[in-house]
């Protein structure tokens, strides 16, 4: 392995087949620059059939996958790195499966304390086998409105409907299961909608200040990726109690889950300052509208030096 | 973008901050009212997806280019920059280089156009004649009216004039008359001002449909009637499998219909050339208007495209691409007859494009992000309307894929539709209606 003071040569994963497809891509474009301006050497790569071939032949000392979507964030293709021998950034495979499944990350997060809101998952075989209207009742009478459909799995909020009548719902069910073999329902909990990214350049991990984020309807694909459809706070308009609250929570989702260099959590503060867990991101978006990057800025972090620092510090390791 | 005040929220813990937010746009009060319509679509994002090799698109219109003789095209461009570079490179005329106008009448000859060199426009693409004709015809809240479906990169032109889009019905043999008419008595009773009837003729995109020879005059005579100019697009005419094209509106009409043509599909799209046909007082302002956008179109590629059409056999280039196009489009219409019996489709005699109609209460968007998955794409046939219609419809392309690809194209298509007629069945609904269209597309979709 390289010295990190010399100039260390990373390929930067991304694009791949999943729907995020655009996303990671841009996602990529923007890290992989931003480590060129630090003196890195930096190949930006597709997943593809090539891929195990031009990583053999580059030798890396580090992969920085990022990767949205399946395959990408599931753990598959870390699993394929480390088969490969290669160095990887963030999150270990095994990990990375759990968090990508989104209730089994919630189930593991509310038992390390946080809180979550009441959920069920339901496969779309399970409607086959015992019927949709009859599963669809239970579901309001035991939840309540509004509800969250989202698939239980994926990200950029695709496929996901905030559901306020049970007339609503079938419709929800259609289209999360365009994007998932499983819902995830959820009660939907009213709030400041805030995300918090937590980062480890090698001395533990530590969360950046929360981003909030206002929209004048759902956090959807066009407010997250059409600049101007969203206004962004950061730090989040919360006391700092509050605020405090917000960071630890996401400090433990982080280590509950086993999370490793990168991570962000979604949550929701309720009115009595509560942070409810919704799901946790390992390969957090990266584009000119993310999340991620607008804390690190309002921390005072220069993003290419932070990313360097990343690299940096997982090739210490 | 959003032209609507964000709501403040109650901030849990302490009073309203003062602490200003940011969009990350700090123009967004300065955009233009027309800005404000267009959308990151989650739809553009998934056909990110859709140009890997993996997935088998159908849904692109890009033409098929592995048949062009590459290496004496190259010689050509060599040729013209060592022969005639101080003018390839160089400015030209705004109306365009006047040796390609004059073989562009060649071309129109063979759908029986007659016109003179002067009432040519080169334009960059037809999309681009498409922009020019609607600046200087459409204010705000004018109407077009075009067929039901129509093409998508013609409705997000008229979108971004602001122009407003009535859609008039098809069938088999294009648009229908009576309706065309009765569309615009209604509108005219309203006091609308219709500006022009925007129709693909010929192998329609997406709807794979032509205008009869019996309802040419027709449609003329009515739009004649009711002062309504008529802009044809025909970007396929000359891609008839049989060989024969049809005499184009144009033929019949100089002074009430202007004529759209590229070299887009019948060449190569590359170059971006393309044209208008426009009587005399109209072109003198589709020129004003198109030196106002780009100055003139490039000289290098219409040299190009002029030394092509004079020195090889573009006729039989043409020949070629209809023998590929005819091949494809039987294992398209093969494939869907044996894997998707449900749906039913239009069978094309030319162009790129059939229009599918899925079984009842599917929806061919909600359904795309499961066929991506699947690994196949099409377009889903909200994209070519105005006002959220065609839910149920999708077009496939088979321009791009060969045929063996195409069949397994559709192949992946079916378990995708049974799987969403699976889930319909079971809750009994298609998915949200909530009428997003496809925006402003990519070159992907034209």
């Amino acid at each position: 392995m390289n010295a990190a003071s010399t100039a260390p040569r990373v390929v930067v994963l991304a694009g791949g087949l999943s729907h995020e497809r655009d996303v990671s891509l841009r996602s990529g474009r923007r890290v992989a620059e931003a480590l060129r301006s630090t003196g890195a050497e930096v190949v930006l790569h597709d997943v593809d059939a090539d891929l195990a071939a031009s990583l053999r032949e580059m030798a890396p000392d580090l992969v920085w996958p990022l990767l949205h979507g399946a395959t990408g964030e599931d753990g598959s293709v870390r699993d394929v790195l480390s088969l490969l021998g290669l160095h990887v950034l963030g999150t270990g495979a095994r990990e990375s499966r759990i968090a990508w499944n989104k209730p089994i990350a919630k189930t593991i997060v509310s038992r390390a304390g946080l809180a979550t809101p009441d959920f069920v998952t339901l496969p779309q075989t399970l409607f086959r086998e015992l019927g949709a209207h009859r599963i669809l009742d239970a579901l309001v009478a035991k939840l309540g409105l509004p509800l969250v459909v989202k698939p239980s799995s994926g990200g950029s909020a695709l496929g996901v409907t905030i559901v306020g009548s049970p007339d609503e719902l079938p419709a929800a069910m259609v289209e999360c299961f365009a994007y998932s073999d499983a819902a995830l329902v959820e009660r939907a909990v009213t709030g400041t909608e805030v995300a918090v990214s937590v980062l480890d350049i090698g001395a533990g991990p530590f969360a950046l200040p929360a981003v909030e984020i206002v929209t004048d309807g759902p956090y959807d694909y066009d407010a997250r990726y059409n600049p101007g459809r969203t206004e962004y706070f950061v730090p989040a308009r919360l006391s700092d109690e509050v605020a405090e609250r917000v960071a630890g929570a996401a400090l433990a989702a982080h280590a509950a889950l086993g999370l490793a260099r990168i991570s962000r959590t979604d949550l929701l503060v309720d009115a009595e300052g509560t942070p409810w867990f919704l799901e946790v991101n390992v390969a957090p978006g990266m584009t000119e509208t993310s999340l991620l990057p607008q804390a690190a800025e309002a921390a005072g972090y220069e993003l290419s030096a932070l990313y360097r620092a990343l690299v940096d510090a997982e090739l210490r390791v | 973008m959003t032209s609507q005040p964000v709501p403040d929220r109650v901030t849990v813990g302490q009073p309203p901050s003062t602490a200003a937010g940011t969009r990350l746009d700090p123009w967004l009060g300065a955009y233009a009212e027309r800005t404000h319509g267009m959308k990151a679509s989650e739809i553009r994002a998934l056909f990110a997806v859709a140009n890997r090799p993996e997935v088998v698109s159908l849904a692109g219109g890009m033409p098929y280019l592995d048949g062009l003789p590459l290496d004496t095209l190259a010689e050509l461009a060599a040729h013209v920059v060592a022969t005639r570079g101080l003018t390839a490179l160089q400015y030209g005329s705004g109306q365009g280089d006047e040796a390609l106008r004059e073989q562009i009448l060649e071309v129109m000859a063979l759908e029986a156009i007659s016109a003179h060199p002067d009432d040519v426009v080169v334009t960059t693409g037809s999309q681009q004649a498409l922009d020019l004709v609607t600046r200087i015809f459409c204010d705000p809240g004018d109407v077009v009216v075009a067929e039901a479906p129509s093409y998508v990169g013609a409705l997000g032109v008229f979108r971004a004039y602001q122009a407003d889009v009535v859609h008039v019905p098809i069938d088999d043999f294009g648009l229908i008359p009576e309706a065309l008419e009765s569309t615009l008595a209604r509108l005219q009773a309203e006091g609308r001002r219709v500006k022009f009837l925007y129709t693909i003729p010929n192998f329609h995109n997406p709807a794979g449909v032509s205008l009869s020879v019996e309802r040419r005059p027709r449609v003329l005579e009515i739009c004649r009637r009711y002062g309504v100019l008529v802009i044809e697009d025909n970007a396929y005419g000359l891609l008839g499998f049989d060989g024969e094209p049809t005499a184009a509106m144009r033929s019949m009409d100089d002074e009430g219909v202007l004529y759209l043509g590229t070299f887009s599909k019948t060449f190569a799209p590359g170059y971006r050339v393309g044209w208008v046909v426009a009587p005399h007082a109209v072109r003198e302002k589709l020129v004003l208007a198109s030196e106002s956008a780009i100055l003139c179109p490039s000289n290098a590629s219409q040299i190009a495209i002029s030394t092509y059409l004079a020195t090889c056999d573009w006729r039989g280039q043409i020949k070629a691409y209809r023998e590929m196009y005819r091949e494809r489009r039987d294992a398209m219409i093969g494939a869907l007859s044996e894997h998707l019996p449900d749906c039913t489709w239009t069978v094309p005699d030319g162009g790129f494009y059939t229009w599918v109609k899925l079984p009842d209460g599917l929806d061919a968007k909600e359904m795309l992000p499961r066929a991506v998955t699947a690994r196949v794409a099409y377009v889903p046939g909200t994209a070519f309307f105005y006002d959220g219609q065609g839910a149920d419809h999708m077009r496939l392309s088979f321009c791009y894929p060969t045929p063996e690809r195409i069949r397994e194209g559709v192949r992946r298509l079916a378990t995708v539709v049974s799987g969403e007629a699976e889930l319909v069945e079971l809750f009994g609904t298609a998915g949200r209606p909530d009428g997003e269209q496809v925006q402003f597309p990519g070159p992907d979709l034209a």
